[in-house]
């Protein structure tokens, strides 16, 4: 029996599609965690190989595989709980869904990832791709109150709950937010909501690089805690000049009093954004990451973010940039090369700050890896993990790099 | 269990004391009873050998030995914990963390600290106030506990409910595993430098190795600060406004509930901070943030909030005098419970915060079949209850009725779709309710990872995850021999037979 005809007979004919993916790779569509539990413990009695995509719209579906399983028929919404401020999703619900389902209980989900609008959760947990509003809200571990997870040999596995606080067992939902799928198929997500906000702002400050620098200093030094503190090149911002945008969200009283605060600090130099004109800034800097051929991240600290863009702009340019000065993140897309990559990883080791490349073509993510050479002593540790989790090597996941 | 070995004992105490002092070791009975309890009193054990080490180097030389030796560890910080999680049997030996207490660095312009894990967790909020700057994890034992001990167990506190618990506040850690050998984790920044092995640490209650330096996150001390009390005549009635502040929207930075039991216990000692003796219960709300105009406004709104949904009445603090006071009997209320009874079980669960007034109600209902004193202080905003019942231990068949009683109160919290543990971890007190809310094949993951980072299960051994419960994983068979957490007694240099006052 071929190996696609074994998957119909466990999943229903339904379930596979011969001819959706460009390389050919036959893709399954799991419509349970079950079935999900089912392949993959077929996947590691066969030794196929897997890739996990979702809505196919951040990662290149390209990685070398005997299968590609999509978890985009993982789309139900098992509870939104507004009074609790919770909610659970499957992995394979697309965020603009999700998103307008949760506001329209009154709830918000205080992520912007980068990536089109029908980006899977599943993805942006697997990746753990933040966006501006880190700044006000955390990183993307931060909305997470637990997940249910497939092993690569089948099992399901459940960490955390639905509740805001729980240190019951391991919290093994921290390793699964940003493990690139190399430590389970998330299959069900336990989100942590907040309420739906009053009054939410957006203004805008276009300057050069150095200018909007100190300006965003000058905004945490007057204690003013915005949502969203965002530095973007002009290409991305769509101007003529760099631009710094500022988001306030919250009760009304709260967002007006941060308005003054910041004219005060500033000396009333940003413009206000209508609504429309907000969510446009916002929605086409998420979205151009998604169309350049290779996007990554680095963490340093805030008073090295300057010095980071220096760098970059040194090493690989700044066209596509957009960065969280108040918490030393810097998101970059563009093209460049394996080599290039590498110096510039290297380079940013010495500074101790980390670059995970979070898209790119499978020729370049199998060459640098997501995560590249880990710190001394950390490499049997997430080499114990994968063997703990994928015993059989049935996730096609480049972590490491081959340097 | 093979008898002791005297020769053994003392190669080892020797051995130790060669590395941190011979006062540092710390062997006679009566020393190391100081160390057989934490802040749960229904758990007791008395270590081997305590050992103190004074630098992180210390650290490192005494974990290696005990590798080679093959000898169980238990990392101990001030010992305030509430699930026996800094417990150790006879055979083990105890590392107590308090001497490592130097803060290694402030950055205020970077908003972070680099401490080491036997720093009280108050002195690092002290020691950034000129700055500005707090550490926002405030567990009710801050005055004591350390930052080491808040890291292991993922403490939490008042002020989590906005502000995020321990693993919301820690960027990087240095560790020193099991068999000795040391690991960085994370970046200063917070972007995990691969998967996110830091977040996977925390709260791993000590079974993943003992962090030795520890970088937080501070953030700026809020300018404004409103804290209000408000009084109801029922429990239900204060759960219903819970639930009410919650969804309006404006995230509280504190909001904790009393009950009428918790309040004439902190009214009657010395920590009386004013609350109403009549009411049924009481919340605590506090507000916070850059802008007085906002806060107030934000106030002003929870205010209206708690009156609508049935308080008496509403008062804020008028200065930061009240503002403390009133903060002082919540904290303290654990301690003034003292009065009540001679023991104290503190217990900890977590639920839908909408789920709170039918599980309050509930809680009531089983205190009052077992004839017990519940007392409730809480943290309502994040649905983490912590009903307390006293008792007194001598009583003959008294602690077997705690025990029924916190086990269906952990059952009702369950049920309701809670957890058994939200700040106060699994420790020994937890294990037997593991089970209840995770399946074999989710403890058996678990106990893997666990394994990956101390293969030999030796660090803090028989906590968090109960053996018996797990499904068998790949690659873990070869440790079922074991007695305890699969650690081979048979291959220990080391034996300290049990005391005769250990349980």
């Amino acid at each position: 029996m071929s190996l696609v005809d074994r998957v119909r007979a466990l999943l229903g004919s339904d379930a596979v599609d011969l001819a959706a993916t460009p390389d050919g790779v036959p893709r399954v569509a799991p419509a349970s965690p079950d079935a999900v539990a089912l392949l993959l413990g077929t996947a590691r009695e066969e030794g196929w190989r897997l890739r996990v995509e979702g809505a196919g719209t951040w990662l290149p579906a390209d990685a070398p595989a005997d299968l590609a399983l999509t978890t985009r028929r993982l789309d139900k919404i098992p509870a939104i709980e507004p009074q609790d401020l919770s909610a659970t999703a499957e992995a394979g619900i697309g965020c603009d869904v999700l998103r307008q389902q949760l506001a329209d209980r009154g709830t918000w989900l205080a992520l912007d990832p980068p990536g089109l609008a029908g980006r899977t959760l599943g993805s942006v947990v697997a990746t753990a791709s933040s966006g501006p509003l880190r700044q006000g809200f955390g990183p993307v571990r931060d909305h997470l109150l637990g997940v249910t997870f497939v092993t690569g040999d089948g099992r399901v596995v459940q960490s955390g709950g639905k509740v805001v606080k729980n240190v019951a067992g391991y919290d093994l939902t921290k390793l699964e937010a940003g493990g690139f799928g190399a430590f389970g198929v998330i299959v069900l997500v336990h989100l942590r909501l907040r309420a739906l906000p009053r009054a939410d702002q957006t203004l805008v400050l276009e300057g050069t690089r150095e200018d909007l620098t100190q300006v965003a200093e000058d905004i945490a030094a007057a204690g003013l805690q915005p949502a969203a503190l965002e530095l973007m090149s002009p290409a991305l911002a769509r101007r003529e000049r760099w631009a710094l945008a500022v988001r306030f969200a919250g009760s009304a009283a709260l967002v007006a009093a941060d308005e003054a605060g910041l004219r005060a600090a500033t000396g009333g130099r940003f413009t206000a954004l209508r609504a429309d004109e907000a969510h446009g800034c916002w929605m086409r800097a998420a979205e151009s990451f998604a169309t350049r051929p290779v996007t990554f991240r680095v963490g340093g600290l805030p008073d090295s973010s300057d010095e980071l863009l220096d760098l970059l702009q040194h090493q690989v340019g700044d066209e596509w940039v957009s960065a969280s000065p108040g918490v030393g993140a810097i998101r970059w897309g563009g093209e460049t090369t394996v080599d290039r990559l590498r110096r510039l990883r290297r380079t940013l080791a010495g500074l101790e700050v980390p670059l995970t490349v979070e898209r790119a073509a499978w020729p370049l993510r199998a060459a640098v890896g997501h995560f590249g050479a880990y710190r001394e002593g950390a490499g049997p540790l997430i080499a114990g993990l994968r063997r703990t989790f994928d015993p059989g090597e049935a996730f096609v996941v480049a972590v490491e790099g081959t340097e | 269990m093979t008898p002791p070995s005297p020769s053994q004992s003392d190669s080892l105490v020797d051995a130790l004391a060669g590395i941190v002092g011979a006062r540092h070791v710390r062997t006679a009975l009566p020393e190391r009873m100081t160390y057989a309890r934490d802040g749960l009193p229904t758990h007791r054990r008395v270590p081997g050998v305590v050992v103190l080490p004074g630098q992180r180097d210390e650290v490192i030389a005494v974990v290696r030995l005990l590798a080679t030796l093959g000898v169980p560890l238990v990392p101990r910080g001030a010992g305030t914990g509430l699930s026996g999680g800094a417990l150790a049997d006879g055979d083990a030996v105890l590392i107590v963390l308090t001497r490592l207490n130097r803060i290694l660095k402030i950055d205020p312009r970077n908003r972070l600290a680099v401490v080491e894990p036997g720093v009280v967790n108050v002195r690092l909020s002290a020691a950034a106030a000129p700055h500005g700057l707090h550490y926002t994890p405030d567990p009710s034992s801050q005055t004591a506990c350390t930052i080491g001990g808040n890291v292991a167990e993922n403490s939490g506190g008042p002020h989590c409910l906005k502000y995020g618990v321990t693993a919301n506040h820690v960027l990087a850690l240095e560790v020193v595993l099991a068999d000795g050998r040391v690991v960085e984790l994370g970046s200063p920044g917070g972007e995990p430098w691969g998967p996110d092995l830091v977040g996977l640490f925390v709260g791993s209650e000590g079974n993943f190795g003992i962090a030795t330096r520890i970088t937080v996150r501070l953030l700026p001390v809020p300018r404004a600060i409103r804290t209000q009390l408000a009084d109801f005549d029922s429990l239900r009635t204060a759960g219903e406004a819970v639930s009410a502040v919650i969804a309006s929207g404006i995230v509280p930075a504190a909001l904790e509930m009393m009950d009428q039991s918790c309040i004439r216990a902190v009214e009657d000692s010395v920590y009386a901070a004013g609350y109403p003796r009549d009411a049924a219960a009481v919340l605590l709300v506090e507000l916070d943030g850059g802008s007085d105009a906002a806060v107030e406004a934000d106030a002003a709104t929870v205010a209206e909030i708690l009156r609508s949904h049935g308080a008496r009445a509403v008062r804020t603090a008028a200065d930061a005098a009240e503002r403390e006071r009133l903060w002082l009997g919540r904290k303290k209320a654990f301690g003034a419970m003292g009065r009540l009874s001679r023991d104290l079980v503190v217990q900890d669960a977590v639920v839908p915060r909408s789920a709170l007034p039918d599980v309050l109600e509930t809680i009531g209902e089983i205190g009052a079949r077992y004839g017990l004193t519940v007392s409730n202080v809480f943290h309502a905003g994040d649905g983490n209850l912590h009903p307390n019942i006293s008792f007194d231990g001598r009583v003959p068949g008294l602690k077997a009725r705690v025990d029924a009683a916190s086990g269906e109160i952990m059952t009702a919290c369950i049920a309701a779709g809670g957890t058994i543990t939200g700040e106060h971890g699994v420790g020994l007190d937890k294990l037997r309710y593991m089970p209840l809310i995770f399946d074999g094949d989710s403890l058996a993951a678990m106990r893997a990872v666990r394994r990956v980072w101390d293969p030999e299960e030796r660090v803090n051994p028989g906590k968090v995850v109960p053996i018996h419960a797990c499904r068998e994983w790949y690659g873990s068979r070869n440790a079922e021999r074991g007695t305890r957490n699969g650690f081979a007694p048979s291959g220990s240099a080391f034996r300290v037979s049990r005391s005769a006052f250990a349980p």
